[in-house]
């Protein structure tokens, strides 16, 4: 059981990290103060351009200089610091921090069409299996991911994520089963300008791994959730799927329901299915996956952990508790509870 | 004894019970909470005759265990109130969550709205008592699923179907399901079968739709014709035996 | 020349209870072999032709026959085992090759009895299969890699690739090719009836498709293996299916051969040959030496049948079998059948059977690895058989990779077989493996056919339970899913072949 949370503001209208805290903390119930984390999209404006890497460094004496390395091998990169934290008595920097605002040198990659993105995959893929004492868990551009083992405040105090500005918001309050207290096990997962949230167990993870593998995608942090991360990269961004049908293809109507639709919609969802069965995520869950312009939320097809969605003019809200919501926005004026499988969108429109 | 007042604001769950037990202890026949926000387990196993008004949103399990209580929510309700209640009765100005009234074994739960998935899941019945679920619009997928007892009612009055997915009364063996407006037949589960109400169903209906309607403050004559509901009832007591065989 | 070698121990020992027979004469009617026979109102037996079918016990109203195995064994050897001994005692007299029937005998371990299943607890509910969808639906052949959508302005979406034709499934246990020839008629009939009820499908084996099987034609798979028997334009185009035999489980790299004597007027007709001639399949097809004359082939039956049919290509699982499925996926077949060295048959070199070959539990692992590896998965589908005995060796093996399975023996189990091994000798007294007709008659195909019905449900509905536990309500999210497998006291190579873990891991 874990809480989940999400908010887009469609105008692009930017909100800090003061509220989200708030509601995220709402959800203490949902978690163990073993891992929170949150993310923002559009919290870097000053190097929009450059992909901003996050990496724990477990020592930044011996593995930094491999990663710097790695990075100047591959591009230039404009600016690096150490992301600023606060200890706390209950939260201390087990793991150094650091962002890295980084252009790659696209010509290293001629035969991709997008080949910036190919190579910080490649760069986080590498650093991940290989560099042992770094984890890169953010490499988006203009975003950033902070995230710790702790309490949702805890971890917000610790980064102070009151400081950061974001048209776009998704934070994780995490009940881990599989690895506790790993910094690098807490949610939100990311590759490039890609960003999950997950509630829940994913029962399918050994096929999903399996065929994301197959892509040349590492599952390096022994959870289901970051192979969600890597399938919505595959499916929209390689695939060029539109959202709405990525999110078909991993939560697919029951055969039944395909077979009683009408000759083209049949066609098209008989097609997702044979394509992407092994895409397919099985076992109970709700996932908020957003991007620089928009934000998804869906749940399994049978439903089996809670979603609920609200509005307040240009912002949308998402999470596991109609009050972690009203907890962030009093104000919201509509409140829903979306279908088994049936996401719930939001884009950006400015 | 007047209405005792509580702020809920930012107060954890467990001193909230804490204080509503204490009240009913002390002869509390009115309780207020005012700014309820997520708060879970509110009257948690609480028994005895208290009326317990709560404004906001509360969190999931409203009222699991209640013996006897009255509960009325003016805001949407969350995850599962009602769980394995026991007696007394929940009454949602709102919708509510999946699995609504879960294993319930006694009581009344009326939502004026929707509810969601796996709604009265394991509603059971033994002797006298007999759990009521009544839902103002409509409910999702796999409602009423292993029923052993009880009545679920839907009234549609949102004027779509009651219900239109898939595994409506799957595993069902004992009580009721009664929907107003029929249903299509291909989202029947395993187990279930459609009957016509008898004179007797139709009294106890019309009891529970007046009921709502008073509750509500709707005028229940939309709601009294008796040739639109149908009865959803078990077709067999031991759905499933048919699917083993003995060494 | 009077044999030294004198006579061997009877493998078995019949014998009638006198108190308890009737005389009936039931198992005199019965026994194919001649095993009985009654005289002055006495049943006397002859032990020495016994197979141990277990008809005469079947069929005895008061259980008054005993069978026992081996009534008088050789002096116990680790090395000299009955088998060996008896082997070179049949090549001293003969000098020939020994055949056998059924699948391979030695004592090899079971891979699949040392996997262990998963199911959930507390972390993710577990389904009952009862009330919530539980789908085992599985389309086979080839699958896009991706696919070419295009929005229309009124924001939906067309679908703009077109899919290669698939066999649909709706539970992932198929039946293996069994030649009309080597089973009868009313063996095929049977299983053609229980997989037509069951939503699956069966293999022909290359005996031709008789006549009185076109009913049940969409869902059959028919094959064309290296002899060509049977095969006319006529018979491609009622398969659903088609399939290339390349090679065989039981017998890897040889060939095939049905003994003229079984060889009578119907199956002359369906296979195209003279009555009373053998039927002999070559051990390679003569128009394949290599792998580009595979995919022409493939093409050839396509073309043929206007790439309407999937065309799957069989190969026994040896010791490269990835790198040659992986070439066969790339021949435009849309599935590969991988068949362990545990398959059956009618009848084998006993050497063959014995000892070529891998377990197809290792042979699907490894396939589907290099598939993955090599980015073609979705090229072929992957149908394992060969030692396929229960719903839970179908869990593994598609959490191994495969998506889904032939049974052989297994189905001719649920006809009464009793896998006495003497397929060979055309005297089934079960009907089955055997044209005499007064045998064939005792197979009644619309009972024959329930008992096959059900044991494809039976098994189904085992798999859903076994899904179900493991928190799984579609079979794709079980494929190649080996995180929910864990092995018991299997070797770390086995394990890094297999790609699971240990118990306990």
């Amino acid at each position: 059981m874990c809480g989940i949370i999400g908010v887009i503001d469609r105008g692009r209208e930017t909100m800090d990290g003061t509220a989200i805290r708030r509601a995220l903390s709402m959800m203490n119930e949902r978690g163990s103060g073993e891992g929170a984390g949150y993310v923002a999209y559009g919290c870097y404006p000053e190097f929009k351009d450059y992909f901003a890497l996050h990496v724990f460094f477990d020592n930044i004496h011996e593995t930094k200089p491999r990663v710097d390395e790695l990075l100047h091998e591959w591009g230039r990169v404009v600016h690096d610091e150490e992301i600023p934290t606060w200890d706390l008595p209950r939260l201390r920097k087990v793991h150094t921090p650091w962002r890295y605002f980084f252009k790659p040198d696209t010509r290293l990659m001629p035969r991709s069409i997008t080949p910036a993105e190919e190579i910080v995959t490649e760069i986080v893929m590498r650093i991940n299996t290989s560099v042992e004492g770094a984890l890169v868990f953010s490499s988006g551009r203009n975003l950033g991911v902070f995230k710790a083992a702790g309490w949702p405040e805890e971890v917000a105090d610790f980064y102070r994520i009151e400081d950061y500005e974001g048209h776009c918001w998704l934070a994780h309050n995490r009940y881990p089963t599989n690895t506790p207290g790993w910094w690098g096990g807490a949610h939100p997962f990311n590759l490039l300008d890609w960003s999950v949230v997950h509630n829940g167990e994913i029962t399918s993870y050994g096929t999903n791994r399996r065929y994301i593998e197959s892509f040349g995608y590492r599952c390096t942090m022994f959870t289901d959730t970051e192979v969600v991360a890597y399938l919505v990269d595959l499916l929209v961004r390689r695939h060029a799927l539109p959202e709405e049908l990525a999110v078909t293809a991993l939560a697919p109507p029951f055969w039944d329901e395909i077979d009683a639709m009408a000759d083209g919609r049949r066609r098209l969802h008989q097609a997702l299915r044979l394509t992407y069965g092994s895409a397919m995520m099985n076992g109970p869950f709700a996932i908020v996956v957003a991007n620089q312009d928009s934000m998804v939320a869906f749940t399994d097809r049978s439903k089996l952990r809670p979603l609920v969605g609200a509005e307040n003019g240009d912002r949308l809200y998402v999470s596991s508790e109609e009050a972690a919501i009203r907890a962030m926005d009093p104000g919201i004026t509509r409140v829903f509870m979306p279908r088994a499988g049936e996401p719930i969108i939001g884009r950006v429109v400015a | 004894m007047e209405e005792l007042v509580i702020d809920a604001a930012g107060v954890h769950y467990t001193p909230l019970n804490r204080e509503i037990r204490a009240a009913v202890a002390a002869g509390v026949k009115r309780i207020r909470l005012e700014n309820v926000l997520g708060q879970r387990f509110i009257a948690n196993g609480v028994r005895g005759d208290v009326a317990i008004e709560v404004h906001g949103v509360p969190g999931g399990d409203l009222g699991m265990f209640m013996s006897g209580p009255r509960i009325e929510v003016f805001g949407n309700a969350e995850h599962a109130p009602g769980n394995t209640m026991d007696a007394g009765e929940i009454v949602v100005h709102g919708s509510a969550g999946d699995a609504v009234g879960h294993s319930m074994r006694g009581g009344r739960i009326f939502v004026e709205g929707a509810i969601g998935y796996r709604g009265g899941i394991h509603m059971k019945q033994y002797e006298g008592k007999r759990p009521v679920l009544v839902i103002g619009e409509y409910a999702r997928a796999f409602l009423g699923e292993y029923m052993a007892g009880g009545t679920v009612l839907i009234l549609a009055r949102h004027g779509g179907p009651a219900v239109a997915e898939r595994g409506l009364g799957s595993g069902i063996h004992g009580g009721e399901i009664v929907l107003r407006g029929g249903v299509d037949p291909v989202y029947l589960g395993a187990g279930a079968s459609e009957v016509a109400l008898t004179d007797e169903d139709w009294e106890r209906v019309l009891h529970l739709v007046r009921e709502y309607a008073r509750h509500f403050g709707v005028d229940p004559a939309p709601f009294e014709r008796r040739d639109e509901y149908i009865r959803i009832v078990p077709a067999s007591a031991r759905p499933f035996a048919s699917k083993y065989a003995w060494e | 020349m009077t044999p030294s070698i004198g006579s061997l121990p009877p493998k078995y020992r019949v014998t009638v209870d006198h108190d308890r027979c009737m005389l009936c004469g039931r198992c005199v009617e019965n026994c194919a072999y001649g095993a009985f026979r009654m005289e002055n109102d006495r049943i006397l037996t002859n032990s020495r032709v016994c197979t141990a079918c277990h008809r005469c016990v079947a069929f005895c109203p008061r259980d008054a026959i005993d069978v026992s195995e081996r009534p008088l064994d050789y002096r116990s050897h680790p090395v000299w085992t009955r088998g060996v001994r008896e082997a070179i005692y049949n090549q001293a007299r003969t000098g020939k090759i020994v055949l056998s029937g059924m699948g391979n005998a030695l004592d090899y371990p079971m891979i699949f009895d040392r996997l262990v299943l998963d199911a959930c607890q507390v972390t993710n509910p577990s389904i009952d299969p009862l009330r919530e969808p539980m789908e085992l639906r599985t389309y086979l052949g080839k699958k896009p890699q991706r696919l070419d959508l295009k929005r229309r302005e009124d924001g939906e979406v067309d679908l703009l690739t077109e899919l290669a034709p698939n066999l649909c499934l709706e539970t992932p246990i198929m039946i293996g090719h069994m030649s009309y020839g080597a089973i009868s008629l009313n063996a095929q009939l049977s299983m053609a009836r229980g997989v037509t009820e069951a939503g699956t499908f069966m293999g022909t084996g290359e005996g031709g498709l008789p006549e009185p099987l076109h009913p049940y034609q969409g869902h059959m798979i028919v094959q064309v293996a290296s002899g060509r028997f049977g095969v006319d334009i006529d018979y491609l185009e009622r398969g659903a299916a088609i399939e290339i035999k390349i090679g065989q489980g039981a017998k890897p790299g040889i060939g095939g051969h049905l003994p003229g004597e079984k060889v009578n007027g119907a199956i002359s007709k369906t296979r195209m040959i003279p009555i009373g001639s053998d039927a002999i399949s070559p051990a390679p097809h003569h128009d394949i030496y290599s792998i580009e004359d595979l995919a022409q082939l493939v093409r050839s039956l396509k073309e043929a049948t206007e790439w309407k049919k999937p065309v799957f290509v069989k190969i026994a699982a040896v010791h490269n079998v990835a790198a040659i499925a992986a070439g066969i996926a790339r021949s435009s077949a849309d599935a590969v059948v991988i068949d362990g060295f545990r398959g059956g048959t009618g009848a084998a070199p006993r050497v063959f059977r014995d000892h070529v070959g891998i377990p197809v539990e290792a042979a699907v692992a490894a396939v589907d690895a290099k598939l993955r590896n090599q980015g073609i998965r979705n090229e072929v589908s992957v149908i394992a058989s060969g030692g396929i005995r229960e719903s839970t060796d179908v869990a593994k093996i598609i959490a191994l990779g495969a998506d889904a399975v032939y049974i052989g023996t297994g189905a001719l189990v649920a006809l009464g077989c009793r896998v006495c091994g003497n397929c060979y000798r055309g005297l089934c007294p079960w009907g089955i493996a055997t044209q005499r007709q007064d045998l064939v008659d005792r197979i009644d195909p619309e009972v024959g056919g329930r008992q096959v019905a059900n044991l494809i449900h039976g098994w189904t509905l085992e798999l859903m339970d076994l899904m179900g536990a493991a928190g799984i309500n579609s079979i794709e999210s079980l494929r190649g899913n080996r995180d929910r497998l864990r092995g018991y006291m299997i070797d770390q190579a086995l394990m890094d072949v297999l790609d699971v873990k240990s118990v306990g891991a």
